[in-house]
């Protein structure tokens, strides 16, 4: 390894700007420049230095903040060219096909050309998790080759600075024929404005904040860690994510969750009352309409018997029963339940009358039928009774004669119906639709007339887990902590030095709020002979300002 | 000095690798995640047991070293009504040759589907995933769906939609055992 | 009077303390001479004491809105806008009581000001939550990500300071050019504030029946006369105006005609200005400006910067997801608002490393912290009101 020596006797690494110890320029280029470039201290980021092998070529490569802030404003563009349209999980369309359909209808050109560039699925698209990854990679990589030369030089570095490191700082000052000691007098105004002080003959370095510049380096590792576990979700069984449709009173397996089963005791909508609720509402009210309050799915959880195979789950034994709530999912294992939809009112049973077709004369009692589970006989006393031979429950009209459903859904529920009665030796056979009756076989004497339905609503669940959350939020803490710890402090540092003969050097550098760093030399120089010191990148500096002052 | 950079090297190339590695790893995942839910050919079929419509317990794993004829059906559905009488047909043909047909129903009631057992005069068990946990499981979609699956309990074949006669007669000699 | 009364009054006092703020800031800063004179002392005092007495005054209707609703008063677009009006506010006194430059009143309390003014367009009256919104994290997640929003927005007010002090005005360039522009859309701001105004005392609102991107029928008020009528528009009203030209079902014709009237408006107004100073609106303010240590408002720039952002992360984007998992059971969904909150945090994220690596100080760092703040515009305006999600309050 290539070294550079320094005229102070350090040895530095190949690459430094500015001497470890002393601080002097090292190269032309540190010398030529007025004010010193204090990024990393002037140090040599390691991955400069070795560009030997393409796996450096690859690493310089990601090390780059350059090279980091392209890709960001790659992800940055795209997020944003993915916001035009919804993406394809916010469109109604259960698949690809309908989809494309769905922005051709709706979008024209202009969506078809999106959807087929793959634009409306973009989140989800290899190109854009791998910016991502490389974004990862980038960040890796750019903070372990800054972080350990930082570390080793701010550990390094000496009292006493050579005088053109002192002379190269934003903030310099001077003073001549000083007689008294200002080092022991400055330490303790600094110490009271808790600087860590330390003094070398004729030489002092206060720093305050140290820890500050580690703060950038602290927030990307929680981001690390953030993507990391935002990464262990591809690993099986930490993440699901399902939907479910749940209708009252029915118990279905919980998708995901095996061994488990969720009955939907009832549903729950309400509306704010215009009279009932708080009267500072009713305008809002009144304009809008109807607002709704509250949607809840009151859930009983089970565990079946038959746990270790899927199907007939066996004896179900209830584990707890609640809500879910919006805002408030309904919590079990690592497992939430989401109360995310809902359909009002599908039907659930119908109740009839026999009657005369003619007189309408009711004979016997009502009878109900039960959509989800119809039974096949109905005793209606008196010596009626009525058989359900078959049931469509979403009746479309006949094909070769045959009744046709196109769902098992009781969107439009007809039954072909046997009536029994005492005078008639043989049966009456009638099709029972909604609105009309259809006499097969013939006229009839009998007809079957609807009295009144029952209704169901339908939950739209989803089931979640996602075993990655503690990751994420160790991730997030760690990121917070980095950056409020590098953005809310600062890392000040203040150097002095008197020589033999009564010449005063003061020096002062931070690595952001320069005010607060003029604060502190101002109050370190008032009262004595030395100038204050000057601010030697602001033009401006010599005007007199009234704003911007020191006023704490 | 040598032995230094060799480090270095073997360091970098061993940080690159593993986040190449873990990165591409998780894309491909993410990427084919909606294909990889579905079973597909060559994975072995997941056991289930459910109970037919005279009582008895069917499950799927009781029937290694003979092929199953595994048809999702619904009572409204039409292809499913087509194809049926050639899948009882060829049941009948096939049962004492080692291939056992099984019909799941996804949740409709024990009246629809008895009055359909009867109207099409089915002979094979048929079973009723009330719990819809079997259609989960082999992720069924549109029906009709079937899966062959051979002596040794291996999806050989999904059909997804109707079949022929010929269809069935082929796809049950497929899993006959040897 | 009523809780909501006295909110509405005190929501209305500090508006007018905004504006008389603005005055006294203008004469702190008037003097052309670079002497500290204790006349431009005396009209700071008064311009930050009557600010603090607004601030506080928006304080009052922020707290007693909250009582009388009994949740955040956050919950929909008038709500959440003024608030975000009061914390620029909030946020200018902090970095004035910091570094004491008058001519950031000057700028940020016009910006309150738009921007509360912009919230009253929206309906204000108190509306109970939706079952969406019934969450603390509505209090945490909006308050924060306002705050941090707000302070960012002063980064962008020391931007345009810096920029209209130090662009040549004598000279055409392409910033002379972009300053301008800028302030043209501060005008149309104003524009957009005048008309609604304007229309609501003087427009009988109408209905028309259209047919929308689904093919289905509905109805729709224009409370505009309407220059673009939605897809296949025909007039409800007895007597009301035919659109100039009907557009396709894909762009809404009422948000449209909104939209060019305020144009309409601003660019009259703007005009209007022009003819009356006759100068450039940037060369206007450029004197205010002159008095100002562009170094400082460098700094002051980026401090808002560093004080914004991390208050912006936790609230934009980790209180976000913690909501979004408690709401929605997955921490992120792609939704175009959360998508741009992180463009946000991007777009920041790129402008500190521009500004420690790449050296990109004054004028670079404040045109970026302009953009930032038109993102953070665009963000609350365009996405809330164009591009609908599971966010759209309206």
């Amino acid at each position: 390894m290539k070294t550079l020596e320094c005229k102070c006797g350090h040895i530095n690494p190949e690459g430094t700007q500015l001497c470890e110890s002393c601080g002097r320029p090292l190269t032309e280029e540190a010398r030529n420049k007025p004010l010193a470039d204090m990024r990393y201290e002037g140090s040599a980021r390691r991955s400069q230095t070795y560009n030997k092998t393409i796996i450096d070529k690859v690493w310089n490569f990601f090390s780059s903040v350059k090279v980091g802030m392209w890709i960001i404003v790659a992800i940055l563009v795209a997020a944003a060219i993915g916001t035009i349209l919804p993406q394809v999980f916010y469109v109604p369309a259960n698949n690809a096909t309908e989809a494309a359909a769905y922005y051709e209808r709706v979008y024209g050109t202009f969506g078809k050309i999106y959807n087929d560039l793959g634009l409306s699925n973009l989140y989800s698209s290899w190109w854009f998790q791998g910016l991502i990854g490389l974004l990862g990679i980038s960040l890796i990589i750019a903070s372990l080759d800054r972080v350990i030369p930082l570390y080793k030089s701010l550990k390094k570095q000496k009292v006493r600075r050579h005088l053109s490191f002192l002379q190269r700082q934003r903030l310099f000052t001077k003073a001549e024929g000083v007689q008294e000691d200002v080092l022991t007098d400055a330490e303790k105004k600094l110490k009271e404005l808790k600087y860590t002080v330390r003094r070398e003959n004729g030489a002092l370095l206060a720093e305050k904040g140290r820890f500050s510049r580690w703060g950038p380096y602290v927030n990307h590792l929680g981001l690390i860690i953030f993507l990391g576990g935002v990464m262990f979700r591809a690993i099986p069984g930490w993440y699901v994510d399902e939907t479910m449709w749940l209708r009252e009173g029915e118990t279905l397996a919980v998708p995901g969750a095996p061994g488990y089963y969720l009955e939907n005791n009832s549903f729950e909508f309400d509306v704010y009352d215009p009279t009932d609720s708080n009267e500072v509402f009713s305008d809002a009210i009144e304009r809008v309409g109807t607002i709704a309050s509250n949607y809840q799915t009151n859930l009983t959880l089970y565990r079946g018997e038959n746990e270790e195979i899927t199907g007939d789950p066996g004896e179900l034994t209830e584990i707890t029963e609640g809500p879910t709530i919006v805002n408030k999912p309904f919590k079990f294992e690592s497992y939430n339940i989401y109360q995310m939809d809902f359909r009002l009112d599908e039907l659930r049973s119908m109740t009839f009358q026999l009657q005369d077709k003619e007189t309408e004369e009711a004979f016997g009692e009502q009878f109900t039928i039960d959509l989800v589970n119809p039974e096949s006989d109905y005793d209606l006393g008196d010596g009626y009774r009525v058989e359900l031979v078959n049931y469509y429950a979403d009746f479309t009209g006949f094909e070769d004669g045959e009744p046709q459903s196109k769902s098992p859904i009781p969107n439009n529920p007809a039954f072909l119906i046997r009536m029994f009665t005492p005078d008639n030796p043989q049966p009456e056979t009638s099709f029972v639709l909604i609105r009309e009756t259809i006499e097969p076989f013939g006229e009839n004497e009998y007809k079957i007339a609807f009295q009144s339905a029952e209704t169901r609503d339908i939950s739209g669940l989803t089931v979640r887990k996602d075993l990655t959350l503690p990751i994420l939020m160790v991730g997030g803490i760690i990121f917070m902590i980095g950056v409020v710890q590098g953005s809310y402090w600062n890392h000040r540092r203040i150097w002095l030095q008197q020589t033999e003969d009564g010449v005063v050097y003061v020096a002062g550098h931070t690595n952001k709020n320069w005010n607060s760093v003029k604060k502190d030399l101002h109050i370190v120089t008032k009262d004595t002979q030395i100038p204050r010191p000057v601010d030697q990148q602001d033009p401006e500096a010599d005007m007199d300002f009234d704003e911007g002052d020191e006023k704490s | 000095m040598a032995q230094s950079k060799k480090t270095r090297f073997y360091i970098r190339t061993a940080i690159l690798t593993v986040l190449v590695v873990a990165i591409i790893g998780t894309i491909y995942v993410n990427v084919t995640k909606e294909k990889n839910a579905v079973l597909a050919v060559g994975d072995q079929a997941p056991d289930f047991q459910l109970v037919d419509m005279e009582g008895n317990v069917q499950r799927l794993s009781d029937y290694e070293g003979q092929g199953v004829f595994l048809n999702f059906w619904g009572t409204w559905c039409k292809p499913c009504a087509k194809e049926m009488p050639y899948i009882d047909k060829h049941y009948q043909l096939n049962k004492d040759q080692g291939v056992q047909t099984i019909a799941v129903n996804i949740a409709e009631s024990d009246f629809k589907v008895n009055s359909y057992t009867k109207q099409y005069g089915m002979t094979f068990p048929v079973v009723i995933d009330r719990k819809k946990n079997v259609m989960d499981l082999y992720n069924i979609g549109p029906l009709p769906t079937t899966f062959l699956v051979n002596p040794d309990g291996e999806i050989v074949r999904i059909i997804q939609g109707e079949m022929t006669e010929q269809d069935v007669a082929n796809f049950m000699e497929e899993i006959k055992p040897l | 009077m009523s809780l909501v009364e006295i909110s509405s009054a005190a929501l209305y006092l500090a508006f007018v303390a905004y504006l008389l703020g603005t005055i006294f800031f203008g004469g702190a800063v008037k003097s052309a001479s670079k002497e500290k004179s204790a006349y431009n002392k005396r009209w700071g005092f008064y311009g930050i004491t009557i600010t603090v007495i607004g601030f506080i005054a928006n304080l009052v209707y922020f707290i007693t809105r909250w009582i009388a609703a009994g949740h955040a008063p956050v919950s929909n677009l008038f709500e959440f806008t003024a608030a975000f009006g009061m914390m620029i506010v909030g946020a200018f006194i902090l970095i004035y009581s910091m570094y004491r430059i008058a001519a950031l009143g000057l700028f940020a309390l016009p910006v309150a000001v738009i921007i509360i003014g912009y919230a009253s367009m929206f309906p204000t009256d108190v509306s109970p939550l939706i079952p969406a919104l019934q969450s603390h994290w509505l209090t945490i997640h909006v308050i924060t990500a306002a705050l941090g929003e707000a302070i960012l927005a002063i980064s962008a007010v020391a931007g345009l300071i810096w920029l209209l002090k130090n662009i040549d005005m004598t000279k055409k360039s392409k910033q002379r050019f972009w300053i301008e522009a800028v302030m043209y859309v501060l005008v149309v701001t104003i524009g957009f504030i005048v008309s609604t105004t304007v229309f609501s005392l003087t427009y009988e609102p109408v209905q028309y029946s259209y047919v929308n991107a689904e093919g289905n029928e509905s109805v729709i008020e224009y409370k505009k006369p309407a220059l673009f009528g939605m897809n296949e528009s025909q007039a409800i009203t007895e007597g009301a105006m035919e659109p100039l030209v009907n557009v396709p079902a894909l762009v809404n014709g009422n948000k449209l005609t909104t939209v060019v009237w305020s144009v309409i408006f601003g660019t009259i107004l703007y005009g209007l200005m022009r003819l009356v100073f006759r100068r450039r609106l940037a060369e206007v303010v450029q004197p205010f400006t002159k008095r100002t240590n562009s170094q400082l408002l460098d700094e002051i720039g980026y401090r808002s910067i560093l004080i914004g952002f991390p208050i912006f992360s936790l609230g934009a984007l980790i209180f976000a997801m913690i909501w979004a998992h408690e709401a929605w059971g997955r921490f992120w969904g792609w939704d175009p608002k959360e998508v741009w909150a992180l463009i946000t945090f991007l777009f920041y994220a790129v402008y500190l490393h521009l500004r420690l690596t790449k050296g990109w100080q004054g004028e670079k760092s404040a045109w970026l912290a302009l953009i930032g703040f038109i993102i953070i515009m665009f963000n609350l305006i365009v996405v809330n009101l164009i591009i609908a999600g599971l966010h759209s309050y309206a």
